[in-house]
């Protein structure tokens, strides 16, 4: 273990720790602030976590994130709640999977419309089976969660996210995931079972914004399939996870906070024109900065040194 | 000696154009065969089906007492067949020493972390470009992508070399250095099979060749005896110069 390591392992703990102890002085509006954020951090991490390095661009989040809200939802009085969150983590395993084997064979533009669709099949379908079967539309959820136990919850998730995809990346799984998102027929044709590479790591998100859902179903109270299943989460993510740069490891991170605060101030001050500044946010982020900020600075950095890079040697 | 790599009835179908028609032939171990034809004749849909890159139409092919024609190509991979493709293809955003370390961690050898630095380092001095191993791949001239996909498939530790044109556009200098290091390969035990047009490099390198046409395989003989088959040179040249 080098120096650097032990640095950054102890930077990481003394990270979570002071967030673990942040509701001890904070507001319930800080605490409230404090979750939704954390639920996107995670969720832009999850996303990351796949589409990053493949550049399988998903828009099925909210199709994960609303299976977990509305597992919750629904076996809020059967089940206790910590096997609660192992019940909607399984659904989110199963489904991806089945989604995962029919789908991962498109490539590009396909599957970008395939998950946008899948996400709008599901809420679709629950909204059927609500109305048809059970006989209404909305479900109230009922539980004993205090926010701070949301809060930690979440805080919990995010840092195992995190530290799941700083190990992926160090590993052999990350370079077969970056070459998977370079050319598909080198990584076959060095050995990589590609097949199984994106299904597990397609899955593995997957379970973890299934996760963010389950968490944060309980201070909804009510659910209903528009507010669960809203596109918006998944667009959000993307954006997300975008800004930052979605290949880096702190790039979902500080893509989702800052947005997360602007977006939340965009609402409280210009509840009316949201959703057009957030569309202009969406095409800025695109244009300028289409690999991320932390790339930009990168590219800067370089351009004010040029002597540095391409000498360098690779150590 | 018993065939090493044995193809037999091998037929490719793109709807209806045969591009590969019941093609049989073998490769011993440790032989450079070349795999020749004019343009269009099918070569690369042959290697294409040996790496699993196309599942044949039909036909058989094994490696050793390995079936691989039916397998995917990460699994012929692991059976120790590497290859380079006709058109380049690097891993433009990774190093170069990346590169070689991906077909290092997931080929036969499972080396990673420093051993597979090192060993990467290796290939890369073995087709002489040590000194760009930290550039990035697609800063690379084409040459050079080409020597860094080389040293790639070496890496992989293969039993059986696929080569698709690997010393097309090269210049005369370079053509050598290129004989001299396929040259360096047979003596290491690697069975290659290799596609080319340079006829240079098939003399010195292949000693024997299959040559095909319009999908069909035409001669299979000692090289220079292949090349000058009647059938052959109809085929390149057409009806009056046979």
């Amino acid at each position: 273990m080098t120096p650097r390591f032990l640095l950054e392992i102890s930077a990481f703990i003394a990270v979570i720790a002071a967030l673990a102890l942040l509701p001890l002085f904070a507001s319930p509006y800080g605490i409230t602030l404090m979750i939704g954020m954390l639920g996107y951090v995670a969720l832009a991490i999850g996303w990351a976590l796949f589409s990053g390095p493949t550049r399988y661009v998903s828009l099925a989040t909210v199709a994960f994130f609303g299976i977990g809200a509305y597992t919750c939802a629904v076996f809020s009085e059967v089940l206790a709640y910590p096997l609660l969150l192992l019940v909607a983590g399984l659904i989110g395993l199963g489904v991806a999977l089945v989604v995962g084997l029919a789908t991962l064979r498109l490539a590009g533009v396909y599957f970008v419309i395939f998950t946008f669709g899948l996400a709008e099949l599901i809420r679709q379908l629950v909204t059927w089976y609500e109305v048809n079967i059970t006989g209404t539309l909305g479900r109230y959820i009922f539980l004993p969660v205090t926010p701070e136990g949301i809060y930690w919850q979440l805080l919990a998730l995010t840092a195992a996210a995190f530290a799941m995809s700083w190990a992926i990346s160090r590993s052999r799984l990350g370079l077969a995931l970056k070459v998977i998102g370079e050319d598909e027929v080198v990584a076959s044709h060095s050995g990589i079972d590609i097949a199984r590479v994106k299904l597990g790591l397609f899955a593995l998100s997957a379970v973890i914004m299934t996760l963010v859902g389950a968490i944060q179903a309980p201070r909804w109270t009510y659910v209903e399939p528009s507010i669960a299943f809203n596109p918006t989460v998944s667009f959000l993510t993307l954006i997300m996870a975008l800004l930052g740069g979605a290949n880096r490891l702190m790039g979902p991170i500080l893509g989702a906070v800052p947005l997360f605060l602007l977006f939340e101030w965009l609402s409280a001050n210009f509840p009316n024109h949201y959703s057009i500044i957030l569309g202009l946010i969406f095409i800025t982020i695109v244009f300028v900065l289409p690999n991320g900020v932390l790339d930009f600075i990168e590219k800067g950095w370089a351009r004010r040194l040029p002597v540095a890079k391409p000498a360098e040697v690779h150590k | 000696m018993s065939p090493f790599l044995q193809v037999s009835g091998l037929t490719r179908r793109f709807g209806g154009l045969v591009a590969v028609n019941d093609l049989s032939f073998s490769v011993a171990k440790g032989e450079i065969v070349g795999l020749l034809g004019p343009n269009g004749s099918g070569k690369t849909t042959v290697l294409n089906m040996i790496s699993g890159h196309l599942p044949p139409s039909d036909g058989q092919i094994a490696l050793a007492d390995t079936r691989l024609s039916g397998l995917g190509p990460h699994k012929i991979a692991r059976q120790g067949v590497a290859r380079t493709f006709q058109l380049v293809r690097a891993l433009p955003s990774l190093s170069v020493t990346e590169n070689v370390i991906v077909a290092l961690a997931f080929g036969r050898k499972r080396l990673w972390g420093e051993a597979a630095r090192l060993e990467a380092l290796k290939r890369l001095e073995q087709v002489g470009l040590a000194h760009r191993a930290g550039q990035q791949a697609g800063d690379l001239t084409y040459i050079d992508q080409k020597r860094m996909e080389l040293a790639r498939a070496l890496a992989a530790d293969p039993q059986l070399l696929l080569l698709d044109e690997w010393l097309a556009g090269l210049n005369p200098t370079e053509l050598q250095t290129g004989i001299e290091l396929i040259r360096g390969l047979k003596s290491s035990g690697i069975t290659i099979l290799m596609v080319e047009h340079v006829m240079e490099a098939i003399r010195a390198l292949c000693g024997r060749c299959v040559i095909m046409n319009a999908g069909i395989k035409i001669a299979d003989a000692p090289t220079a005896e292949a090349l000058s088959d009647p059938a052959v040179v109809t085929a390149y040249l057409g009806e009056q110069h046979a």
